[in-house]
C-alpha cells in the first residue's frame, strides 16, 4: 500500500536569531551568532555565563495577562504556532481532523523552580494555581491545541534533544494512518535558568568559553568544548497532499519519511560506533522512498561537543557511504545554540527552507576543522543547492540514546 | 482595621485587572467573576490569595465557592476586616 504523501504548508519560529521565520532565516544565511553573555544575577559567578536567548522577548508580542498563565516554553509554542498557522493561510478545517504534536525536552522547568522558590519563601497558599498546567511537558502542545480547537489528538513525545524531530515524525504518522488531515507540529524549549545550566555544566556538556560567547558554539572545530544552551522553538503545519491541494495551499516541501532507533549504550554519551544513527538513516531512506542520490543537504545534530560531533560524522559516513561527499552538511547550532527539544523542529524548518530556496545555510566558528571530520561541511558562506528533485536529511539525538532522522523532499 | 466598601471594591478591581487583564471600568459589584469577567476557577484562586494579602483577611475555601459576584467578595472582605 502506498503511503499518504505529507507536505509542509506553514512555518513558524521564535529563535535566538529572530522573532519569526523570515528574520531567523536571514540571520542564519548571514552567519550571525545568537549567543550572548547572560545579564541575570545568577549567571555572574556561574561556570557558564552565556546562552542563546530568543531575539524577541515574548512580552513584545504577547499580552501580559496571557503570559502570566503560560510557562515560557508555552509562550514560545503559541508564538511559533500562530505564525505557522497564519503562514498556512489560517485555513478553515474540520477540527476533528486537526492534530497538534509539539514537544519539549524538559517541560516547564522555569515555572517549577520559580514556584518552588515561592513555596519556600511565601508558603503553599501562594503557589500559583496555574503551576501544574504551566510545568507539564505537554503544556505547549495542549495550549496550541486549545487555541486551534484541535480534536484529532494532541500529543507530546519526549526524547530530550530529539523531541522536536520525534514530534514531527509522530505528526506525519497521524496523517499517514488516517487519524488527521492536518497537524501543527514542532518543538520548543525554555530552560535557560540557573539549575538546568548548572546540571549541564556539571556533566561537562556546556562550553565554558565565557570570554567569547559568540565563538563558543563551534561544531567540527578542533577546539570545540561543549554545546551552548539556546531557547525558543519551531512549529510547522503539515497536511496530506490531497488536503493541501484541495484548499490550494502553498507547499514548501514534502515530509517524506522518518527513521527511529535507540542506542542501548549509555544514558548521555553517544555510541562511538554510531550504529544506531546509521540504522536510523537507513530506515528513513527506506521509509521515504527517496533515492540516496537525491540527498544533497544534511542539517546535522552537531552540538559542538568533543565526542558527539565526531561520532555523528562517522555514523553519517557509514550510513551514506561514498555519497556523503555529495552532501552539503550544515551545523546551524553554531549560530542558534542548542534548543534541546526545539532543535529538531527549527532544524527541520532550516531543511525545508534550504530545499525551498535551494540554499544550504553556513556553519560558523570553524577555525581549524577537526581532522577526523571528513564530511563536506558548509563553512562561513551559504551554498547553493542543485536544481531538480532534491532531498535533505535532519538528524537529532537525545540523552537516553534516542536517534531520529527526518527526510524532506523538494516539492515540484 | 476597618475598610469601606468603596476601598475594597477599588482593591478588588486592581487585582482582577492584574489577573484577568480586563478593562477596569467594566468591573462592577453585580458582575459575575466567571461569566462576566473571565475569571475562571484557577484565576479565582489568584484573586483570593491576592485579596487576602492586600486586606489582611482570611477567606476560607468554603466561602470562595459561594462567591459568584464581585459584591459577594467585597462584602465578605469588608465584614472580615472589621
Amino acid at each position: 500500500m502506498s503511503k499518504t504523501r505529507v507536505v509542509v504548508t506553514g512555518l513558524g519560529a521564535t529563535t535566538p536569531l529572530g522573532g519569526d521565520v523570515p528574520s531567523t532565516w536571514d540571520a542564519l544565511l548571514a552567519g550571525k551568532s545568537g549567543v550572548r553573555t547572560l545579564t541575570e544575577e545568577w549567571a555572574i559567578d556561574a561556570s557558564v555565563q552565556f546562552a542563546a536567548r530568543v531575539a524577541v522577548e515574548p512580552s513584545e508580542v504577547m499580552e501580559r495577562v496571557e503570559m502570566r498563565r503560560l510557562d515560557r516554553s508555552e509562550q514560545f509554542a503559541l508564538i511559533a504556532s500562530r505564525e505557522a498557522w497564519k503562514d498556512a493561510g489560517s485555513p478553515e478545517v474540520d477540527k476533528t481532523r486537526l492534530g497538534v504534536v509539539i514537544a519539549s525536552g524538559i517541560g516547564g522547568v522555569i515555572t517549577l523552580l520559580d514556584q518552588y522558590d515561592i513555596l519556600r519563601t511565601k508558603g503553599a497558599r501562594s503557589v500559583s494555581p496555574h503551576t501544574v498546567p504551566m510545568l507539564m511537558p505537554n503544556g505547549p502542545s495542549a495550549n496550541v491545541g486549545l487555541e486551534l480547537q484541535a480534536k484529532a489528538g494532541v500529543h507530546t513525545p519526549v526524547s530530550a534533544c530529539a523531541s522536536g524531530a520525534e514530534a514531527i515524525g509522530y505528526a506525519m504518522e497521524m496523517i499517514r494512518s488516517g487519524r488527521a488531515d492536518i497537524v501543527v507540529t514542532g518543538g520548543v524549549e525554555a530552560a535557560i535558568h540557573a539549575l538546568p545550566m548548572a546540571g549541564f555544566a556539571s556533566m561537562k556538556a556546556l562550553s565554558t568559553r565565557n570570554d567569547a560567547p559568540s565563538k563558543a558554539s563551534r561544531p567540527y572545530d578542533r577546539d570545540r568544548d561543549g554545546f551552548v544552551l539556546g531557547e525558543g522553538g519551531g512549529v510547522i503545519v503539515i497536511e496530506s497532499l490531497e488536503h493541501a491541494q484541495k484548499r490550494g495551499a502553498k507547499i514548501y516541501a514534502e515530509l517524506a519519511g522518518q527513521g527511529l532507533t535507540s542506542d542501548g549504550y549509555h544514558i548521555a554519551a553517544p555510541d562511538p560506533e554510531g550504529s544506531g544513527v546509521a540504522r536510523a538513516v537507513q530506515f528513513a531512506l527506506n521509509d521515504s522512498g527517496v533515492d540516496l542520490s537525491e540527498i544533497v543537504h544534511l542539517n546535522a545534530h552537531a552540538t559542538s561537543t568533543p565526542a558527539g560531533d565526531v561520532a555523528e560524522a562517522h555514523a553519517l559516513g557509514a550510513a551514506l557511504g561514498e555519497h556523503i561527499s555529495h552532501v552539503a552538511v550544515s551545523a546551524t547550532k553554531s549560530m542558534t545554540g542548542h534548543l534541546l527539544g526545539g532543535a529538531g523542529a527549527i532544524e527541520s524548518i532550516f531543511c525545508i527552507l534550504a530545499l525551498h530556496h535551494r540554499m544550504a545555510p553556513p556553519t560558523i566558528n570553524i577555525e581549524n576543522l577537526d581532522e577526523s571530520v571528513t564530511i563536506d561541511v558548509v563553512r562561513d558562506q551559504p551554498r547553493p543547492l542543485p536544481a531538480g528533485p532534491i532531498a535533505a536529511l535532519n538528524d537529532s539525538f537525545g540523552f537516553g540514546g534516542h536517534n531520529v532522522v527526518l527526510i524532506f523532499k523538494s516539492y515540484e | 482595621m476597618s475598610v469601606t466598601q468603596a476601598e475594597v471594591l477599588a482593591g478588588v478591581k486592581d487585582i482582577v485587572v492584574e489577573v484577568a487583564g480586563i478593562d477596569p471600568t467594566t468591573i462592577e459589584m453585580e458582575k459575575r467573576f466567571n461569566e462576566d469577567l473571565e475569571v475562571d476557577s484557577l484565576s479565582m484562586v489568584e484573586v483570593i490569595v491576592a485579596a487576602e494579602e492586600k486586606f489582611g483577611v482570611k477567606i476560607p475555601d468554603e466561602e470562595v465557592t459561594k462567591m459568584t459576584t464581585v459584591a459577594d467578595a467585597v462584602n465578605f472582605i469588608v465584614a472580615a476586616a472589621k
